[in-house]
């Protein structure tokens, strides 16, 4: 079971939300895509037990070699070579590791060497295993390290998956949600917030994902973002309030929902909800599919992992939710405390 | 010698333009011969690296020197292996730049701004 948390912007709780989930799934796995300011471990405060370095592939010439032809200058999409003064110059941060110049060097002039871009952390904080990615500065993609932390952390036995996204909607949020089985997409209660939620939105529709949005820093006011959801019928999992005391304690690094009983209950209440979601997303899907399912495989559909965590919801085993549309409910499981 | 000077149009009466790897065009005038020859960017429309796909374009086209209000490191670095000065321009005209060039009233430029995936990024 992989959940994936993400939002259109910085700053609206996607480490509250998947942090505490994590909190209160336990034993589970977290995992920071956030490469770029990873700040999940802050939280978990987690003891390192392996660390591994990240590396791409970087051409290098052997100018011995090198006559001048070009043939790699000309196909670099991303113009990271340039041949000047008989002297081919290599853009590092600017190539992308498609290792197309190498192919294309007639004189194979060009060779591959590895360029270390960050690593990955892996700890543990009690019952709740730590992943972290960490993009050193200057870099053009945490791609391959995202996909690394997902390879790693994805395989660690039968507990629940909490991905914290990077923001937006770009290519290394692409990647972190591509193998979710559910998404769970944090908004503030602003226009603006509205306008970056459907960002993500649109992103989790295109890969056809199951999802719900959690209304973050909720007042006792008008939101645009519940006008949004009603709008199209996106299900609202949650609601966490604008708190003084919550935001406190988050932004001294701590976990809400192990300091407060109420909190621990409002996440608890979140995952509850989030794993009948899925049960029914799933279900759907399964009414029509269930006998090709049990053909391909004995134990594709599985209760287990969510009677795990709940003790009554079942939900479908890694991949078969895969491309299951979220059903058009309008619906307000409050979690309010 | 040849210099290059990033153009919005066609014309030595205009502006420079503000961009050097998104420039539309480069005049490229020979300060011996007088004759001036617009060169199309086809850099300008790339995802990324286009300093420096521009830079290469100038430095085939066997220019001494380079005449633009600005430029990436990445592409001053190509400007550098193919020995190209660079010169800061002012707000005048392709034209007048030029002619400031030629009486060495324009100075060198050496502060460069971090390319797109830049090494350097910073405060402003």
């Amino acid at each position: 079971m992989k959940i994936a948390v993400l939002s259109g912007k910085g700053g609206t709780g996607k480490t509250l939300v998947s942090v505490n989930l994590a909190a209160v799934a336990a034993p589970s796995t977290y995992i920071d895509c956030d490469v770029e300011e990873p700040n999940g471990h802050l939280f978990f405060k987690p003891e390192i037990v392996r660390e591994e370095l990240i590396t791409v592939k970087i051409p290098q010439v052997d100018e011995e070699r090198c006559v001048g032809c070009r043939e790699c200058v000309r196909f670099c999409n991303y113009n990271a070579l340039a041949y000047v003064n008989q002297k081919l110059i290599i853009f590092d941060d600017v190539c992308h590791s498609c290792g197309g110049c190498v192919l294309v060097c007639p004189e194979a002039a060009l060779s591959e060497r590895d360029k270390a871009i960050g690593k990955i952390e892996i700890g543990v904080s009690g019952d709740v295993s730590v992943y972290t990615g960490i993009l050193n500065t200057g870099e053009a993609t945490g791609i391959p390290i995202i996909h690394r932390l997902l390879e790693e952390g994805s395989d660690d036995g039968n507990k629940p998956v909490f991905i914290d996204c990077p923001p937006g909607s770009a290519c290394i949020v692409m990647e972190s949600i591509k193998d979710a089985d559910y998404c769970v997409l944090v908004a503030e209660p602003t226009l603006f917030g509205a306008h970056n939620l459907n960002m993500v939105y649109e992103l989790v529709k295109l890969f056809d994902k199951p999802f719900g949005v959690v209304l973050n820093k909720c007042l006792n006011e008008e939101n645009p973002v519940d006008q949004f959801c009603s709008d199209k019928g996106i299900e609202i999992l949650g609601r966490i309030p604008f708190d003084h005391e919550l935001a406190s304690l988050n932004s001294s690094a701590e976990i809400v929902a192990h300091k407060q009983d109420e909190y621990r209950e409002l996440f608890s209440s979140l995952l509850e909800t989030i794993v009948k979601k899925m049960g029914e997303s799933a279900g759907s899907k399964r009414d029509g599919v269930l006998s090709d399912l049990k053909k391909m495989s004995g134990d594709t559909v599985s209760g287990e992992r969510g009677e795990a965590l709940h003790g009554s919801h079942s939900t479908c085993s890694d991949g078969s939710v895969k491309g299951v549309k979220p059903k058009e409910v309008r619906s307000e499981a409050a979690v309010d405390s | 010698m040849k210099v290059a000077i990033p153009a919005d149009s066609k014309s030595m009466d205009s502006k420079v333009c503000a961009s050097f790897g998104r420039a539309p065009y480069f005049v490229v005038y020979d300060t011996e011969t007088k004759d001036s020859v617009f060169v199309e960017n086809t850099a300008a429309s790339g995802t990324g690296g286009a300093g420096i796909r521009a830079a290469q374009i100038i430095a085939d086209q066997g220019v001494g020197a380079m005449l633009t209000p600005r430029c990436g490191q990445n592409a001053a670095d190509v400007f550098r292996s193919a020995d190209i000065k660079l010169y800061r321009t002012n707000d005048h005209s392709i034209k007048e730049n030029i002619e400031a060039f030629v009486k060495g009233e324009l100075p060198l430029l050496e502060d460069f701004h971090a390319g797109f995936h830049g090494r350097n990024r910073g405060g402003l």
